[in-house]
């Protein structure tokens, strides 16, 4: 990907997030999770509904970084609709991408703009924030109630 | 000022991070260097001659803190690991054993953290009600906020001289005295003031003070806890070991040796207090004054220059140090610590550990610039250079 592209695709989610702003859960059909990150000051909420193995919505809100906020809004965009699988298979390609492993470019889309974050070592966190939420989320039992 | 004397600022850096640490002169170095390479030997247990030299530079480091702070003896003074340490040391070595169920502490929300979450875990532990003294419209702490808080139940006050965040100078004076006034324990972390300003804690009639070494151009995990004598006589050791007991037997039974020593078991650190008393040294030879006026004159050229950048916000531009908090707007802080970075600007970045302040400020984050002697105009003409255009930060970070 062109790095003006990459910038493009970063600054426009940065500015424009995508479901940020959390939602009532008078149901409690959502699992929240904070990410608030030993090592940098980003300070994330994330809301997600699963049902069925399949992720019907994210929300987020919070402060954060370029790198982190414009990365949760695409990865909320690219996740509502998939099935866990799916996310999971997300999930490994693009933690791959940031540690500089084979990965399926294809498939990340627009996530393929955070492909040379490995040049800035310290910015990696920042890049993975919304990843590590998802992670956790799908590693704990509670989405499957 | 004295940029010469300082080794990193060989490189081509704006280095403006001196409230998370400063920078260390060539002298203070050196000191260490010398203790490692020419007289390296534990304290005050060796009949060599590298052992007594070393015995007797230790000894010297805390005449001349005594000296600096203006104690009435060097017993006062306690060699720690840095300002943390001294604090929970305060807390959980006198307070514990000196407050009850009910009795309240005052702090602000403008602390750091190792200045309140000690309190609230002693809070947990006894029951003592810990409260924040209302900041004014400028986020600073004024006498009178202070002054109206004060109940029969009051017992410590624990507050900054100076704030890492707005940078205010607090009267310390003026509360020390009505602190005596009310039989009320004075707490000062003087992390952010101690080579800044002067620290004269007879003046300020503290009961106990606290400072690191690696914020006042000294190395780092060294700090110092001054108290009273009458109250570090009743402070409890938190560690025991070497060093600082008087004997022990198998049996069980044991004695601590006098104020300060028990207060320091085990090798302390040797090169650091040496390294230590040195930085005091060299900060003595400039003056405390002349530090601290270069700082504001540094820091009102620099709010004069950042208030016609529309798009700056400043936080604490009245403040009288050399510490400033601002955003630009729209950017989150450490993306402008990042695009500063590029620049070889070194500012902070985040919450800077005042966690609570964002109750005040409405913002959880901002960047930092912290000065010392060494600032320059020319490093705020850089930094301004930068936020000026800073309209493609983007483009430079992403």
């Amino acid at each position: 990907m062109e790095r003006n592209l990459r910038q493009a695709i970063i600054v426009d989610h940065y500015q424009n997030p995508y479901h940020k702003g959390l939602v009532e859960d008078k149901d409690s059909c959502y699992i929240r999770n904070n990410t608030n990150s030993l090592s940098c000051i980003d300070n994330v909420d994330i809301m997600y509904k699963i049902k069925d193995d399949v992720i019907e919505d994210i929300y987020f809100d919070g402060e954060a970084c370029a790198i982190s906020t414009s990365a949760t809004s695409i990865m909320i965009r690219t996740l509502i609709g998939k099935t866990v699988e799916e996310a999971q298979k997300y999930l490994e390609n693009y933690e791959a991408m940031i540690e500089e492993k084979p990965y399926d470019a294809e498939l990340l889309g627009e996530l393929n703009a955070y492909e040379e974050i490995y040049l800035q070592p310290n910015r990696k966190k920042c890049a993975m924030l919304p990843f590590e939420s998802l992670k956790k989320v799908l590693g704990e039992e509670k989405w499957k109630k | 000022m004295h940029r010469e004397d300082f080794p990193m600022l060989k490189q081509d850096i704006v280095y403006f991070d001196n409230g998370a640490t400063s920078l260390k002169p060539q002298v203070m170095i050196d000191a260490m260097v010398d203790y490692y390479s020419n007289h390296t030997a534990n304290i005050h247990r060796g009949d060599y001659d590298a052992a007594i030299k070393t015995d007797a530079l230790y000894d010297e480091a805390r005449e001349v803190v005594k000296n600096f702070i203006h104690a009435e003896s060097s017993r006062e003074i306690v060699f720690t690991s840095g300002m943390t340490d001294g604090m929970n040391r305060i807390v959980f070595g006198f307070m514990r054993h000196h407050l009850k169920a009910g009795d309240e502490v005052l702090i602000s929300k403008a602390e750091h953290a190792s200045c309140a979450i000690p309190w609230y875990v002693l809070q947990k532990e006894l029951g003592i009600v810990v409260r924040s003294v209302p900041l004014d419209s400028e986020h600073q702490l004024t006498v009178s906020n202070l002054e109206a808080m004060i109940t029969p139940r009051t017992k410590v006050i624990s507050i900054a001289h100076i704030t890492n965040v707005i940078g205010d100078v607090r009267d310390v004076v003026k509360i020390g005295e009505i602190a005596e006034k009310h039989h009320i324990y004075f707490v000062v972390d003087a992390a952010q003031s101690v080579s800044h300003v002067p620290v004269d804690v007879l003046e300020m009639k503290a009961s106990f003070l606290v400072f690191s070494g690696h914020k006042m151009l000294g190395p780092t995990g060294v700090g110092v806890l001054y108290g009273k004598l009458s109250l570090l006589e009743e402070m409890k050791p938190l560690s025991y070991g070497g060093g600082m007991n008087e004997f022990f037997e198998a049996t069980g039974e044991y004695d601590v040796r006098e104020v300060p020593v028990r207060f320091e078991a085990g090798t302390p650190p040797i090169a650091e207090v040496i390294g230590l008393s040195r930085a005091i040294q060299y900060i003595e030879s400039i003056g405390v004054l002349k530090i601290h006026a270069h700082e504001v004159e540094l820091k009102n050229y620099l709010v004069s220059a950042l208030s016609k950048i529309p798009n700056i916000v400043l936080y604490n531009k009245n403040s009288e140090s050399g510490i400033l908090a601002f955003n630009i707007r729209g950017v989150f802080s450490q993306d402008t610590a990042v695009y500063l970075n590029h620049y070889h600007i070194y500012i902070r970045a985040g919450n800077h550990c005042s966690k609570m302040l964002k109750d005040d400020l409405n913002i959880k984050n901002t960047c930092r610039v912290s000065m010392h002697l060494y600032n320059t105009k020319e490093d705020v003409d850089k930094l301004v250079c930068a936020l000026k255009n800073s309209e493609d930060i983007f483009k430079i970070i992403l």
